[in-house]
């Protein structure tokens, strides 16, 4: 038995793609759940549909965005929301991103898909404290042009000299695409980092994370520096309902957010 | 809890005075009784409804039910129930959701009182299995407030083993046969030229304040006391099965490529059976219930298993789809990636998977299975590398 969801009301909701939405909720009541750290997640319940673990694409105070994707039942009823529906909360989960244990090197962060909405409230921290890092990077990679989150942001970004360092790649071209094609380690070539003082925090498909994951160690990355966010089915987000076991590692109490040094070796085993 | 303190002697009477104390103090009492051919875990109203003069016969995939001759109430080995059953039942409701008036939404969270329990003829692996759940269920950065409220108000009366079935191994795993902590009172069975009785010893405060309203004797230090030690030694030397003694939290840690997951993969239904039966899984689901009104939602919270297909479920298919994965994560759970999550081993030796197993899966028999690969691997390795 766990504390039931607080509520919380939906103050925008922006189509980011076809099949993404990113919701920003504001507490409904008097009080909120407590402060989210970069890359803690929090359980979000669609009244009648379910509950399932979404991390934060911006933390505004009390103001949480999700970045969802309508992949499943619960998902899909969390698209359909509009301004003034009512979600239910509970968090925060997890581990974050520590951002503030990269201070005094490059950031690295690299994100696949849906895997740059956790990842852009590391890009709003480092910015909000310019003088505290060294050189920021992004990476993005995307199935196709019209499957890019935040587009308006990345464009920005893209064509500016920052920062962050923006790089964008995208595996299928659209017309009218003038950008780069190709997997997202192919980006890191055209980074601007030094791998004996970087921390990489990397969140995408896991295909993704294990080849960018070995590349940045084969370039000098220490393993524990490169900071990768994992999935796996989650109901509670307590440590109690054993679904997000990956080895020894509970995903929703150990995770989502850990070093390599610790997934490598639970990622390199098939069906783990 | 602290350690035992009186130890005293039960005759029948004083069995039956027990189980109606329990029930005037308000407690549900549950026990062992004979149902549907095997021994389960029920509500008493009185010490009739124990097992006397049953016995079981286990194997792996085999349990019968067996008359003894002695009406030893106690000679039964662990069966198809365990009290998970009681402290982390198979469905919970954890919440409820209700639209208001307003377009809002107001939560509750559930806090139905809970039952007061008493389990009388807990096990000694049983006893730990409790205590491996206490840990994962309230042990935590989060506690399971409905478990912690069943746990923290049940009082547990051990029955020690004297009769071992086939399948058990708790001597092996360090768990039993003796109820050494964390119950309330310890019962011994006895029967011999002194006559059917119950040794029984105090573990906590409450345990001698239920003991002092019973009627009981002083136990004498020979016949009683060490006629209790000495059976329940007995069945130390009897156990059925035991694991191999190597550190199996290593062992599976080197076996997660192994031919024999492949092996167990062929004979396992990926069923889920054990984990229905094993004291400790402690896995579960969610569901989301709507009434008609489409107005009021609640969140209820069920069992799962690791060998369901959807456990793993992901939006790119499930994580672990094939029964060798499966069946792997069951096996290194257990034995291995718990002490890393919980701090100990999540088997106590039970059987319970080996008897209710349909094809007669061993977890023994695996353990040992790959420690032999292992060794193989390891002989081999060794060899390639002298003769380079």
């Amino acid at each position: 038995m766990t504390c039931a969801p607080v509520p919380y009301r939906v103050v925008r909701a922006r189509t980011e793609t076809a099949d993404t939405v990113s919701l920003t909720v504001a507490p409904a009541g008097p009080s909120g759940l407590p402060p989210f750290a970069p890359g803690q997640f929090a359980m979000v319940h669609a009244f009648g549909a379910g509950e399932i673990p979404l991390s934060t694409s911006c933390i505004d105070g009390p103001e949480l965005t999700h970045t969802v994707r309508a992949v499943g039942a619960v998902s899909a009823a969390l698209c359909r929301l509009r301004t003034g529906d009512r979600v239910g909360m509970r968090g925060p989960f997890g581990t974050g991103w520590e951002v503030d244990r990269a201070v005094g090197g490059d950031l690295l962060v690299v994100a696949g898909g849906i895997g740059l909405a956790p990842l852009l409230p590391v890009v709003d921290a480092a910015r909000a404290a310019p003088h505290a890092y060294g050189r920021l990077n992004l990476l993005v990679g995307a199935r196709a042009p019209a499957d890019l989150l935040h587009a308006h942001r990345l464009c920005t970004w893209a064509t500016s000299p920052g920062p962050p360092h923006c790089l964008v790649t995208v595996d299928r071209p659209a017309p009218g695409w003038r950008g780069r094609v190709g997997v997202v380690t192919s980006l890191l070539n055209g980074a601007r980092f030094d791998p004996g003082n970087t921390t990489a925090f990397v969140c995408g498909p896991e295909v993704m994370i294990r080849a960018l994951a070995r590349d940045l160690v084969h370039r000098g990355l220490p393993p524990h520096r490169v900071r990768v966010s994992l999935e796996r089915t989650m109901h509670c987000g307590t440590g109690h309902c054993g679904h997000c076991q990956l080895g020894g590692v509970l995903l929703c109490r150990d995770g989502p957010v850990t070093g390599w040094d610790r997934a490598a070796p639970l990622l390199s085993v098939r069906e783990l | 809890m602290t350690g035992s303190r009186t130890t005293a002697v039960l005759d029948r009477d004083g069995l039956d005075a027990l189980v109606g104390t329990l029930r005037a103090l308000g407690r549900t009492v549950v026990g062992p009784t004979v149902r549907d051919g095997a021994v389960v875990l029920a509500e008493l109203s009185s010490a009739d409804e124990l097992p006397f003069g049953w016995g079981t016969r286990v194997e792996a995939g085999r349990y019968r039910l067996e008359p003894r001759a002695d009406g030893a109430a106690f000679a039964h080995t662990t069966g198809p129930h365990s009290w998970k059953a009681f402290l982390h039942p198979q469905r919970e409701r954890l919440w409820s959701a209700d639209r208001t008036a307003d377009g809002g939404l107001s939560y509750t969270e559930e806090d139905a009182p809970q039952p007061s329990y008493a389990f009388l003829g807990v096990r000694a692996c049983d006893l730990r299995a409790i205590a491996i759940q206490d840990r994962v269920l309230t042990g935590g950065r989060y506690e399971d407030r409905g478990y912690r409220e069943r746990r923290t108000g049940a009082f547990l009366v051990a029955a020690e083993c004297t009769e071992p079935g086939g399948t058990c191994f708790c001597a092996s795993m360090g768990s039993g046969p003796a109820a050494e902590a964390g119950f309330d009172l310890a019962l011994t069975e006895l029967l011999d030229a002194d006559g059917h009785r119950f040794v029984v010893r105090t573990g906590s405060d409450a345990g001698e304040d239920v003991l002092a309203r019973l009627p009981h004797r002083a136990a004498d230090p020979r016949a009683d006391t060490a006629a209790a030690r000495d059976a329940v030694a007995g069945a130390r030397e009897r156990m059925g099965r035991a694991m191999p003694p190597v550190d199996l939290q290593a062992l599976m840690g080197a076996s997660l490529e192994a031919e024999r997951w492949d092996d167990v993969a062929a004979r396992c239904l990926t069923c889920g059976n054990c984990t229905m039966v094993c004291p400790t899984c402690f896995c579960t689901t969610t569901e989301e219930v709507t009434d008609l009104t489409g107005d009021h939602a609640e969140r209820w919270q069920r069992w799962d298993s690791c060998f369901d297909l959807d456990f793993t479920h992901l939006p790119g298919g499930p994580v672990r789809a094939s029964a060798r994965s499966r069946y792997r994560q069951w096996l290194t759970h257990k034995l291995s990636t718990w002490y890393e999550q919980f701090g100990s081993s999540g088997c106590v030796g039970c059987g319970r998977c080996i008897t209710w197993c349909p094809v007669a899966i061993d977890i023994t028999e695996e353990a040992a299975a790959l420690h032999d690969e292992l060794a193989d691997r390891l002989r081999r390795q060794e060899r390639t590398e002298q003769e380079r």
